[in-house]
């Protein structure tokens, strides 16, 4: 084994073995030692990642197994890792967000036994759980990443839902965290169905699960029609890539499986801000960039794919319109922005997808912790109408936060701008069937998010202090009555935030050229000369101030500051006019307000359906059918037949005697009538 | 090897130190009774090692083989042998006797002796099962373990026991009824022979083979259990003492799927092709239907006794759609299975054993009082919900691969499990073991002591270890399953 591929092998292993340390002596480690054996953990693969990123830029790959799991049917199945630019991006990200969120969760979990009822057990270390659980998630996240092959895959994209799942439910106690963690994973496991599927069709096409084997046979896989349904032939490339990308909108939560990431947010906001922001919630995103030689066969897919972002893009955006908790409009925020990766996939633009699921993960993550921030300030109070006036109370928080919303809404020069500008001219300029639908969509969705970002912003740090108004309150009761006073959070808090922030601010203008039209993914990303959206951009581009200064001429940008001024004049200069128009839109606002009824809906249909017909298989089935009339009526039908039996064996000589003359005479008739 | 006859050992190891167990007699002398069960158990364990050390997996043959003459008359032999496919059955076998007599430890106070016994009888009983060349020998073991598996419900069973005893036994008895003359149909077929090996050899008409085949089937799917004939094991989980239930599930299910590999599939190729369609369907069924049925029960024994119906349509899926990695796959699930529901029977126990209940209804907040145990039932169950790292997972993910192999909408209906088998596994376990503390008898509970944690934990490493690197087990089972499919593959009659 070469040094390099120790390196590899380092950087998964590392948090790893941090999780490990932390999660089973967590006990005799303490506090402070769980929280440095992970940090350490993930620092060191973070620096390695760093090592890794630079070997690659002087041109060396890896393509290769660490060992074989299993084989079976001329099938091999191996973990092994595959190094290039897209996984390099995404380990730089994931361990730079990580070791971020680490070092935020020591300020964020330091009272979190006041999280627990006093006499649980379950609360007993909990932060060094909590430690544990973000660094084995790292691990899953990067075996994930870093794989050469869809078991690998698939391993990872289980386990992060693991983890996940843990996560959301991490507070045990409390009913709504619970609900919340099994319809993640439930929803998540309908996605994996899906790709599951689609891993399978692999296999049974191509007789192997490496990636670089599965595209250098993808013409067989374009070539080969199926008709999965008689009489429709489709091409199997559409069936594979439809059925993984299922499994990117469970994971990816994109319209319909897009339900359980609001819910998500019962979680502690560290785990927000890592999983269900910046990395887990991409997993589905990078894998489709991943497999773009398959999904560049297929414009049937392509078209799927743009549609289903295009929902989400939009429709959750409206969404966080009206949410009132502060961490509930990050989430639809998430979503929607999602929609605009899952967009730019579909539209061909996979660097421009990459690049804004790498911007998004510094925004986002700096909107999350510092909604947690704000949290932490306000004793667990979450909702925004509880809040107001904060910003002379965490000029830091404020700051980082108003760089999250400025990119988050994509106002040049801020990050978010450069990446979600690239995605909606990728959709203008897109070829793909449902493009223009996308781009009505993407358009209006940037009205929408100019005006939730500062919604957010204004509704949290400007206007009236209205938490001086509150009345007594808390889902924790640890003693924090009256009002409170707000105060800026530690450095373990800020620090991270300010690190985000940096990001935030210019990660796009430094990445955009290499990016996005320096082939700075190499042979990692394919596309089809006939999807020429980022070709054509790439003709147009003149470095970023030029994009800047085109930027402030086109339309979305108007729209942007035209949803921030809307979201001004709301909640700033008439801060009476939101119920006012709430009251006059009716229903319209109703349905905002019920998600669309998606998760009621689900909760009826799926939920309920599924315990009804359950009872009435085992009800109907198993008990009045096979143990009722096969099983009990057979004993039954003996007893029936033995009762009439019974009465042949009376014990009277004579009936005996009668009945033997009677068949002797049967008998002999027959016998003599015989042919 | 060591020439030593490693199968006899492992079958009457057991056995004979059952009857030493069994000699040791009241409960004045229980300790003692126990320890000894413990060390035959694990001795018995230990002499089954080397079945796997000294295992070829280069060749399709039978290995470790054993022949005396045992009724000349009707050249019947005392014929033993094993195979990729069966070895692993009698370490596996050998390995949860042990654990099932660590388990009964405290929780039997009455006649321990001869719990104990019965199991270690039952054990031995079991490697005959899977070490048999002979179909007398085969029958007799078959039947006799029935015995101990009917006195162990009927004795330390629950309230409603003699029910479900009975249930039991005449459900599989009357099975193995239509098998016995199949064996003699065989045996005249043969040109009177009881040698397995003879009779995957034979060539035999399709229609014969088709009643052959329902013969069998008969026999095994009883066994398994398979959708319809199913409803005994419910029934038998819920009043069998927690020992029985986890050999029940891990072990005795897997004697009616070994069945079919021994029987059905070899000597009735063309037959099972014939019926593969049929089988499919069952399995189908079985995992969707009985998915459908575990989701709504409120006594978790219940519920896991159906999530292993469920799993078993896995295997017999597996079996039936004629590749290697649905019949490896399988096999790969039936060993899995025999850890993780092996597993989740005991973490019911525990509970059962503090509570003295098995309705989810009673439970909620375990894990404020009992967070270790929590830990362990997490990881189990997900075990149970085929997540990836756990041995769960390796078998589901060959059997639905090999599945969309053969058909998409097979493995369509095969992969449903994702979702149902996650919902009724954390469904139970969210109501059980999450929430607030639900009542005051949650309140008083005790987290796992040693001995609980020690047969968990070994659990727990096995499920892991195997989920984290299963090649050592398929490697195994390669020369013998391709063997077998050849044997399918090609018409017979």
């Amino acid at each position: 084994m070469t040094d390099m591929q120790q390196l590899y092998l380092l950087v998964p292993l590392a948090p790893l073995a941090g999780a490990i340390i932390a999660g089973f002596f967590g006990k005799a480690i303490g506090r402070a030692g769980a929280h440095w054996v992970t940090i350490l953990g993930v620092f060191v693969s973070l620096v390695a990642s760093w090592f890794i990123y630079q070997d690659v830029e002087r041109g060396n790959l890896f393509n290769g197994t660490v060992y074989t799991w299993a084989t079976s049917g001329g099938l091999s199945f191996e973990v092994g890792f595959l190094i290039d630019k897209l996984t390099v991006t995404m380990m730089l990200v994931v361990t730079f967000v990580s070791l971020m969120v680490h070092i935020y969760t020591i300020g964020y979990m330091v009272h979190d036994e006041d999280n627990w009822p006093a006499d649980s057990l379950a609360g007993r270390n909990s932060y060094q759980r909590f430690f544990a659980y973000i660094s084995l998630f790292t691990f899953s996240m990067l075996m994930l990443v870093m794989s050469n092959n869809f078991l690998q895959l698939f391993f990872g994209w289980e386990a992060v839902g693991l983890v996940s799942y843990l996560l959301i439910g991490f507070w045990s106690t409390r009913p709504t965290a619970i609900y919340a963690n099994l319809k993640a994973f439930l929803v998540n496991r309908v996605g994996d169905f899906g790709f599951l599927l689609g891993i399978g069709l692999i296999a049974a096409y191509c007789g192997t699960l490496n990636y670089t084997e599965v595209f250098a046979l993808s013409q067989v896989l374009s070539g080969t029609t199926v008709e999965l349904i008689p009489g429709l032939p489709w091409m199997l490339v559409t069936v594979v890539c439809i059925c993984l990308f299922i499994g990117a909108m469970g994971k990816s939560a994109q319209f319909p499986l897009h339900v359980w990431l609001p819910d998500s947010m019962e979680g502690p906001t560290p785990i927000s801000a890592l999983i269900h922001a910046a990395t887990m919630v991409t997993a589905g995103i990078f894998m489709v960039a991943r497999m773009s030689p398959l999904f560049e066969l297929s414009d049937a897919a392509l078209s799927f794919v743009i549609v289903i972002g295009a929902i989400t893009a939009f429709f959750m955006a409206l969404i966080a319109i009206v949410q009132t908790d502060i961490k509930r409009v990050v989430a639809y925020s998430t979503l929607s922005q999602l929609g605009y990766m899952t967009v730019a996939l579909g539209a061909s633009a996979y660097s421009a997808a990459m690049f804004h699921l790498a911007t998004h993960a510094f925004f986002k993550a700096v909107l999350f912790l510092g909604a947690g921030s704000v949290i932490i300030a306000m004793h667990h109070e979450q909702d925004m109408r509880r809040m107001g006036g904060l910003r002379k109370y965490m000029p830091i928080t404020y700051l980082t936060v108003l760089i999250g919303a400025l990119a988050n809404a994509g106002f040049p020069p801020f990050a978010g701008f450069f990446s979600k500008d690239s995605i909606i001219e990728a959709v203008r300029l897109s070829t793909t069937p449902g493009a223009s639908f996308a781009y009505l969509m993407v358009l209006a969705g940037v009205f929408v998010g100019g005006l939730y970002s500062f919604r957010l912003v204004f509704f949290a740090f400007h206007g009236k202090e209205r938490f001086r108004d509150a009345e007594p309150h808390g889902h924790d009761d640890h003693g924090h009555h009256g009002p409170v006073e707000p105060k800026e959070s530690p450095w373990v808090v800020t620090v991270p935030l300010i690190l985000l922030a940096i990001p935030s601010v210019i990660a796009g203008w430094v990445m955009i050229g290499p990016a996005l039209f320096g082939n700075y993914f190499g042979g990692a990303i394919y596309i089809a000369p006939e999807h020429p959206a980022i070709a054509r951009m790439a003709a147009d581009f003149h470095g970023a101030m030029g994009m800047i200064a085109h930027g402030l001429m086109t339309l979305p940008f108007w729209l942007a500051l035209a949803g921030a001024a809307t979201a001004w004049y709301l909640y700033i200069a008439r801060p009476d006019l939101p119920a006012v128009i709430k009251q006059k839109s009716g229903v319209l606002a109703r349905i905002l307000e019920r998600k669309y009824g998606f998760d009621e809906f689900n909760e009826w249909f799926f939920a309920g359906g599924a315990r009804l017909l359950g009872r009435g298989l085992w009800k109907v089935g198993d008990q009045t059918l096979i143990d009722g009339l096969v099983v009990n009526g057979s004993a039954k039908l003996i007893g029936w037949v033995a009762s009439i039996v019974r009465l042949f064996q009376s014990g009277y000589i004579y009936q005996y005697a009668f009945s033997m003359i009677i068949g002797v005479f049967v008998l002999l008739t027959l016998w003599m009538n015989r042919v | 090897m060591t020439g030593l006859p490693l199968l006899s050992i492992a079958i009457w190891l057991p056995i004979v130190g059952g009857l030493l167990v069994l000699a040791t007699g009241s409960d004045r002398n229980a300790g003692l009774a126990r320890l000894l069960a413990m060390v035959v158990a694990v001795a018995g364990f230990m002499v089954t090692v080397p079945l796997y050390i000294g295992f070829d997996t280069t060749t399709s043959d039978m290995q470790f083989t054993e022949l005396r003459q045992w009724i000349p008359r009707f050249n019947i032999n005392y014929q033993l042998g094993v195979d990729g496919i069966s070895v692993l059955f009698i370490l596996l076998n050998s390995f949860i006797t042990p654990l099932v007599v660590l388990a009964g430890w405290k929780v039997i106070e009455e006649k321990a002796a001869q719990y104990m016994a019965a199991f270690l009888i039952m054990s031995g009983l079991m490697n005959g099962i899977f070490s048999a060349l002979d179909a007398v020998l085969f029958y007799v073991f078959f039947e006799a373990s029935l015995i101990p598996m009917y006195i162990i419900i009927g004795v330390w069973g629950g309230p409603n026991r003699v029910y479900a005893a009975f249930k039991f036994f005449l459900y599989t008895l009357l099975g193995s009824l239509l098998m016995l003359v199949a064996l003699i149909y065989l045996f005249f077929q043969s040109g009177f022979s009881f040698n397995l090996l003879d009779w995957h050899q034979l060539r035999i008409p399709l229609t014969a083979q088709i009643y052959l085949f329902l013969a069998f089937l008969m026999a095994f799917a009883v066994k398994v259990p398979m959708w319809p004939v199913h409803t005994w094991l419910p029934d038998a989980h819920v009043e069998a003492p927690t020992g029985g239930s986890v050999v029940l599930a891990a072990i005795m299910l897997k004697l009616g799927a070994y069945g079919f590999l021994r029987f059905s599939l070899p000597i009735a190729p063309d037959a099972s092709r014939e019926l593969a369609w049929m089988m499919i369907a069952l399995s189908l069924t079985a995992v969707v239907y009985i998915g459908f049925v575990a989701l709504v029960q409120s006594d978790m024994k219940k519920l896991i006794a159906y999530s292993s119906i469920s799993h078993m349509g896995f295997v017999t899926l597996g079996f039936f759609i004629f590749n290697s990695l649905g019949v490896e796959g399988a096999l790969v699930q039936m060993i899995s299975h025999g850890f993780i529901s092996g597993a989740m029977f005991l973490c019911v126990g525990v509970l059962y054993d503090r509570m003295h209940s098995r309705q989810i209804a009673d439970y909620g907040g375990v894990v404020n009082t009992m967070p270790r145990f929590a830990a362990l039932f997490m990881f189990f169950a997900m075990a149970n919900a085929g997540l990836p790292a756990t041995s769960g997972f390796v078998g589901e993910f060959m059997v639905i691969l090999g599945a969309v192999q053969f058909n998409f909408w097979v493995g369509f209906a095969a992969a449903t499990t994702l979702i149902l088998g996650a919902a009724y596994t954390l469904w139970m376990y969210k109501r059980v073991v999450f929430g607030a503390v639900a009542n005051h008898h949650v309140a008083e509970l005790a987290d796992i002591d040693a001995r609980e944690f020690a047969i968990l934990g070994l659990l727990a490493l096995c499920v892991l270890g195997m989920g984290l690197y299963p090649f050592p087990f398929t490697e195994v089972m390669h020369a013998s399953v391709e063997n077998l499919l050849k044997h399918v593959a090609v018409p017979k009659f």
